[in-house]
């Protein structure tokens, strides 16, 4: 009986990690800016991950398998922060610049923007 | 040397978590990887330089199951901004950082750009700056809870914290 | 359960598939350096969903492997995009050609 649930939790958390991951590159796809997309990408690298390999676990039992795939998720989720991170830095460095509301500034003239109106 | 033995420990426990074939020839080539791992990391100078390893042991485990916590909430909701991309209004925020040393601070901004919503564009000593999603997710950043946590996490008594 | 299996991974097939669009689409090389973090993320599960589910216990090793040399990957085709040099000690002014094709 408790074979059964433990394959209805695992067979839930494998399908809703792979509906989050279409949400997430649905995302890329849809949002207008590229800092936005980081978001929807960060979406895809977290809670896609996390229940993929959480589901897996629960499928394995304990043993040396369990610990190699808590060992990716560990890297996974320390290294996706990382990249982003890096990411946002050299596209801002670069001169991207975040698309900013009526409220502040208008962002400077710079042929990043331009290059992101023509997309949207 | 306390870290470097701590490093070298670490470094054995996960060889032989990993590679699970016990064997003379293998334990050999185990002991000359982690020799040569550690020997790179002290001729680098990073050893105990960036990290800590026991530093905050106990209570990383507690911090990251509230993270998860964080980390699920915030999917959900840049899942249904995704799905209604018309409601989103991204801009730039500056938040206050008031941890004390580079590792709680390094903590922080990745536990940030890990939540998806806000990602941490640039950091300085006292603030830094948060690309936000839109004003719920800039506005879960504001509150402070995160930043309190960090500063669980540090040890640092939560009174400390300036107000933002 | 295996049909569970087959759509799980079906579904990360389709996660790669979007991202490949992006990749594709552009405009900066940033969303291209984005889309395939994405699709790099989306090997390493890929892998270990097959591993556990075929029951090759050695293919979770690929992906452990995979999952680090991605990062490495990633942070190096930027450095290369950003600077044309991997071994640049400095960055070039802001809107240096490079980004944008």
């Amino acid at each position: 009986m408790s074979e059964v649930v433990i394959d209805l939790i695992s067979g839930g958390l494998l399908l809703g990690g792979g509906l989050i991951g279409v949400l997430g590159a649905l995302g890329v796809l849809r949002f207008p800016d590229f800092y936005s997309r980081l978001h929807a990408a960060g979406m895809t690298d977290t809670l896609c991950a996390l229940m993929i390999i959480a589901g897996l676990i629960m499928q394995t039992g304990l043993s040396l398998l369990t610990l190699k795939l808590a060992l990716i998720l560990l890297f996974l989720l320390f290294t996706a922060p990382t990249a982003t991170h890096a990411l946002a830095r050299a596209a801002l460095s670069d001169g991207v610049q975040p698309t900013q509301d009526s409220q502040t500034a208008p962002p400077n003239d710079h042929h990043g923007s331009e290059n992101e109106s023509s997309n949207t | 040397m306390r870290y470097a033995l701590s490093l070298t420990l670490t470094l054995i426990a996960l060889w032989l978590a990993i590679s699970g074939v016990y064997k003379p020839l293998l334990f050999i080539l185990g002991a000359s990887s982690v020799v040569l791992v550690v020997w790179l990391s002290l001729r680098m100078d990073v050893v105990g330089v960036e990290h800590n390893p026991g530093l905050y042991f106990p209570k990383l485990f507690a911090y990251w199951a509230w993270l998860v916590g964080q980390i699920v909430t915030a999917n959900l909701h840049v899942a249904r901004r995704v799905l209604s991309p018309g409601k989103i209004r991204p801009h730039v925020i500056e938040v206050p950082v008031c941890q004390h040393t580079a590792v709680s601070r390094v903590t922080y901004a990745n536990s940030c750009t890990l939540t998806p919503g806000t990602v941490t564009l640039d950091i300085t000593p006292d603030k830094m700056r948060v690309h936000a999603l839109d004003d719920a997710s800039a506005e879960g950043l504001l509150s402070g809870q995160m930043a309190n946590k960090v500063l669980w996490l540090e040890g640092q008594a939560q009174s400390k914290r300036p107000s933002p | 359960m295996m049909g569970v299996y087959v759509i799980s991974v079906l579904l990360v097939f389709l996660t790669m598939a979007l991202a490949l669009v992006r990749a594709l689409k552009g405009p900066t090389i940033y969303d291209r350096i984005l889309a395939v973090n994405v699709i790099g993320t989306k090997t390493v599960l890929v892998v270990a969903l097959i591993s556990v589910f075929s029951g090759n216990g050695d293919l979770v090793d690929v992906a452990l492997v995979y999952a680090l040399i991605n990062f490495l990957a990633v942070v190096a085709v930027m450095k290369l995009a950003r600077c044309g040099d991997l071994a640049a000690t400095h960055t070039p002014p802001s809107g240096s050609d490079h980004a944008h094709e």
